[in-house]
């Protein structure tokens, strides 16, 4: 591969462009510093466009149709904590490149890569899946009154909140030719195993069969008008919706609502940008020529590199710090 | 050959730097040297060749939407078959004539592909790249690799956004600025969520947008770092502080538009509804549906926000070009030139604030009406005194119409008429006559075409000494300058007529359906559609002269302007490296006709 790359890419070890590991004395920068500030200038506009579309949004929703509390919040602390130690121990990594201790850097990058995949490998095999698996009804505003065992509307109105117009939890049976079908079947069979009852599938083939979250179980408990930090079981309540009461219904994926398509936009590309932060610190810590290789032939070019690539990692941490109140707090 | 590259290595030495003359690379093949160079010429080369390609191509585009105004449901003469065969059925009719459908294709990718792959390309990254680090004194930009990456994450997306015309259903036809909720559900009737013109653009628009904001990012670098030994800030040609001040802008204004590119992608292939809103009613199929939620306004937004700097972008690099070709061509500093440098700051930052004079018509209220009618006023200033320093530059000039200063100087009363027109759009009381009428389309293609492209051309005709090693043809570049001057007003000064008498934009058919409104000003339609054609010929002198003048254009050195920028004291063509000898510089950038000098221009690096 290197082989390769020093056949078709001659100018790789261009060394003519000056200030490329010499700063130069008015700026007191080198290049690669002021290019990776100006590049995480480009990101914060970037998220920040993001992050105005969620405010934009969340102001202009309707309410009742924006949720909350439906995070796991001790996952994300663990997962944000997980973060901030991954940026402690990469300036580690930097430091002990600079003191040329070769087997401390190895180590604080190894341990920087870790952090950054078991971040990826949490929110990948746990997190967003858990997600796909949970299901929400909206209800048609019109029909909203049947459910009110569910919804609490009256509870709600009397104690000054927005109302509720959606049922979540997990599907356990779906209307005939539904995409979800696959899904509530597992989910029913699971169930049955679970409590030993097999009235999760009707015989109706038109309506929605949802094994209800703790707040649709109690809707009316003052207790579930405030967030939790446990997350909480999913109660054994079952809510049987007639398909043409509801407004809309579909997984917690982007589509479900303008707050997942903005909660999986946002993490999505902040995950993306986790990656390929972890794909640059591999290149830096394995022994490619402008990796680890280099710290025989330059190894203040190669502190360089590790400062450059911390910083951009310094900044998706940030990203994260902001992600994390909006989305699992607020 | 490996053992090649590893004894290379070994050249250099840990500090990393060393004089220009005292190495060498292994001989470079076909492939190193002139498809993946880092040699910011070759690169510049590579953006202005694929840029002035795709400029010719927006504007046949154009041709054919211009007939069809002309000559409403007529089949193109000549090239309708052809058309008909390349396109197919949705963008033609059988008997090759542009159907409704096709009339949006058009125009919605001629918009796209002037801006983002014709204008850009050839002024930023074109003449920036070739002109910036031999103006500043600079062996290459600041990240060799970085720009190769930049030029081909550009032309992936060049390849992509061609593609989209092939798809089923055409390219993307819901206008340049892609508004939802038509964006959101256009081309989707097809069932394929991927393969459809509107999905296409969106991807295509995100490569672009990364290639530009990766080369940005070198532009900014590069200014700062590598400018040579005695080059202070306020002795750097103007051309360098207009690059400077619109990479800025790229850099600043480009991710909102991604992001949003990446949320309508994801209306359309995951169905998330950013932008679609709650109880939309479609009159068709779609192969798609949308929980609601979403707000069209926050689309406008985040596209505002990148598309009015945008226009900034695509003149101030021009502005750059025409102040080196006055200066040059007067024999006389440039006027003002502090107050062109602070002038061309305050615009790029007032240039983030009043995007939303774009939608004067969404409702916004009276007070945030109110501050961005302000906000655009005030952007007029630093604007007015550019185009007045220009002026005033000419005042008392020695002044040689050789063809790039006659370009640069039709450029300014040109763009004087741009920014004239646009000053009563800046009143939403006007605007609300004059939205989306023809009156914005003269505003702002004036400003555009016989602005920006003008001072294009101008760099074009002044530059390619430098590149060639011949001037182009002289007697050809005059019937190129005024043949087009002429037909160019052709085209768009009537659109000032028909706007004001409230023919609308984006009407397939010529205004025929409103003839009680428009009736009177329609038959400018043929003016218009009879120039642009001539406008075309004129262009075929250009690239006639631009092709044939490579080899048998008159000979020249390496200063064949009599200059006093760096760029002009380089070999010709500047080699690997740039400069010949070490760089030491000592004056301003415009020192002509200093009085008591033997010359009527000092080098930048004579010592004083």
């Amino acid at each position: 591969m290197s082989n390769l790359i020093s056949k078709y890419l001659p100018l790789f070890t261009d060394k003519e462009v000056p200030y490329t590991v010499q700063a130069r004395p008015d700026t007191g920068l080198y290049s690669a510093k002021l290019g990776i500030w100006l590049f995480l200038a480009s990101e914060v506009m970037l998220f920040g466009g993001l992050f105005s579309a969620y405010i934009f949004l969340r102001i202009g929703a309707e309410p009742g149709y924006w949720p909350s509390g439906l995070l796991n919040v001790p996952v994300g602390t663990m997962n944000t904590a997980i973060l901030i130690i991954s940026s402690v121990t990469v300036v580690f990594a930097w430091a002990a490149l600079k003191m040329r201790q070769l087997g401390k850097y190895r180590l604080y990058m190894l341990i920087t890569i870790l952090c950054g995949a078991i971040f990826l490998t949490v929110k990948l095999s746990y997190e967003w899946p858990a997600k796909f698996n949970h299901f929400g009804a909206f209800i048609k505003k019109e029909s909203a009154s049947k459910y009110e065992a569910f919804l609490g509307n009256k509870h709600l109105e009397a104690t000054g909140q927005s109302p509720r117009w959606e049922i979540t939890g997990h599907l356990l049976d779906a209307p005939k030719g539904s995409s979800y079908a696959h899904q509530a079947e597992r989910n029913a069979e699971h169930f049955a195993h679970e409590t030993g009852r097999h009235d999760a599938v009707t015989p109706a083939e038109d309506d929605y069969v949802i094994q209800v979250d703790a707040v649709n179980a109690n809707p009316s408990d003052k207790d579930n008008d405030r967030p939790h930090f446990w997350p909480r079981e999913t109660s054994t309540t079952l809510a049987v919706i007639s398909a043409k009461d509801v407004e809309s219904a579909s997984v917690f994926a982007p589509r479900h609502s303008t707050y997942f398509a903005t909660y999986f936009l946002i993490t999505g590309l902040h995950g993306l940008h986790v990656l390929g932060g972890i794909l640059v610190f591999l290149y830096l810590w394995l022994p490619f020529p402008g990796g680890t290789g280099l710290y025989k032939t330059n190894p203040e070019h190669l502190a360089n590199r590790v400062e450059i690539a911390g910083l951009f990692w310094h900044f998706v941490d940030l990203v994260w710090i902001f992600v994390f109140p909006i989305f699992y707090l607020l | 050959m490996s053992t090649t590259a590893i004894a290379d290595t070994g050249h250099h030495n840990a500090a990393g730097e060393h004089g220009h003359g005292d190495h060498h690379h292994p001989e470079l093949g076909f492939l190193q040297r002139w498809v993946f160079s880092t040699d910011h010429k070759v690169i510049g080369l590579q953006y202005a060749v694929t840029g002035l390609s795709f400029l010719f191509f927006g504007f046949l585009l154009m041709l054919v939407m211009r007939w069809q105004l002309a000559s409403p449901g007529q089949p193109v003469p000549v090239v309708g078959a052809f058309l008909r065969s390349v396109f197919g059925q949705t963008v033609m009719t059988d008997a090759g004539a542009l159907t409704a459908a096709g009339y949006n294709v058009f125009g919605a990718m001629h918009g796209t592909i002037m801006v983002f792959f014709g204008i850009v390309p050839v002024a930023v990254a074109g003449f920036g790249n070739f002109v910036v680090p031999l103006q500043i004194g600079a062996p290459d930009m600041a990240f060799p690799k970085l720009n190769m990456a930049s030029f081909w994450c550009f032309f992936t997306s060049c390849v992509i956004m061609t593609g989209s015309f092939f798809v089923p259903g055409s390219a993307a036809k819901s206008g340049w600025t892609a508004y939802p909720p038509l964006a959101g559900i256009a081309d989707l009737e097809g069932g394929n969520l991927w393969l459809n013109g509107q999905t296409i653009w969106l991807i295509a628009m995100v490569f672009n947008i990364t290639g530009s904001l990766l080369g940005s990012i070198n532009f900014i670098t590069t200014i700062i770092q590598l400018r040579a030994p005695g080059l202070t800030w306020m002795r750097l040609p103007f051309f360098v502080w207009a690059q400077f001040v619109t990479a800025f802008l790229l850099v600043l204004a480009f991710p909102p538009l991604e992001a949003a590119g990446f949320m309508q992608l994801t209306d359309r292939v995951l169905g998330t509804s950013f932008f679609m809103p709650t109880g939309l009613m479609v009159g068709q199929s779609v192969a798609q549906t949308w929980s609601g939620g979403g707000s069209p306004i926050l689309w406008q937004h985040l596209f505002w926000f990148l598309a009015h700097p945008e226009v900034y972008v695509l003149i101030l690099p021009a502005i750059g070009i025409v102040s080196e070709v006055v200066a040059n061509n007067t024999r006389k500093p440039l006027h003002g030139y502090k107050a062109m440098v602070y002038s061309v700051f305050v615009l790029g930052f007032l240039s983030f604030i009043v995007w939303a004079h774009h939608m004067y018509m969404t409702g916004m209220g009276a007070k945030v009406a109110a501050f961005f009618q302000v906000t655009t006023i005030m952007i007029s200033v630093p604007s007015v005194i550019l185009l007045t320093s220009l002026l005033m530059s000419l005042w008392g000039g020695s002044i040689r119409f050789n063809t790039p200063m006659l370009f640069a100087t039709a450029f300014l009363p040109m763009f004087g008429l741009g920014g004239l027109t646009g000053i009563p759009l800046a009143f939403n009381a006007v605007d609300l006559f004059l939205h989306d009428t023809y009156y914005v389309i003269g505003h702002f293609h004036y400003v555009v075409a016989p602005g920006t492209i003008f001072g294009l051309f101008a760099g074009v005709y002044f530059w390619y000494p430098k590149v060639t090693g011949r001037k182009m043809s002289e007697f050809l570049g005059r019937v190129h300058f005024w043949g087009s001057l002429i037909t160019i007003n052709g085209v768009f000064f009537p659109m000032f007529l028909q706007g004001m008498a409230g023919v609308h934009r984006r009407w397939y058919d010529g205004g025929v359906t409103y003839e009680q409104l428009a009736g009177p000003v329609l038959h400018w339609n043929k003016v218009m559609t009879v120039s642009a054609g001539l406008l075309a010929l004129f262009q075929l002198v250009f690239i006639w002269n631009f092709f044939t003048s490579w080899k048998l254009g008159q000979k020249v050195g390496r200063n064949p302007w009599d200059a006093t920028t760096l760029d002009w004291d380089t070999p010709t063509p500047p080699p690997h490296g740039n400069f010949d000898k070490p760089l030491m510089v000592y004056r301003g950038p415009y020192e002509y006709s200093v009085p008591g000098h033997p010359t009527d221009f000092i080098p930048q690096t004579e010592k004083v």
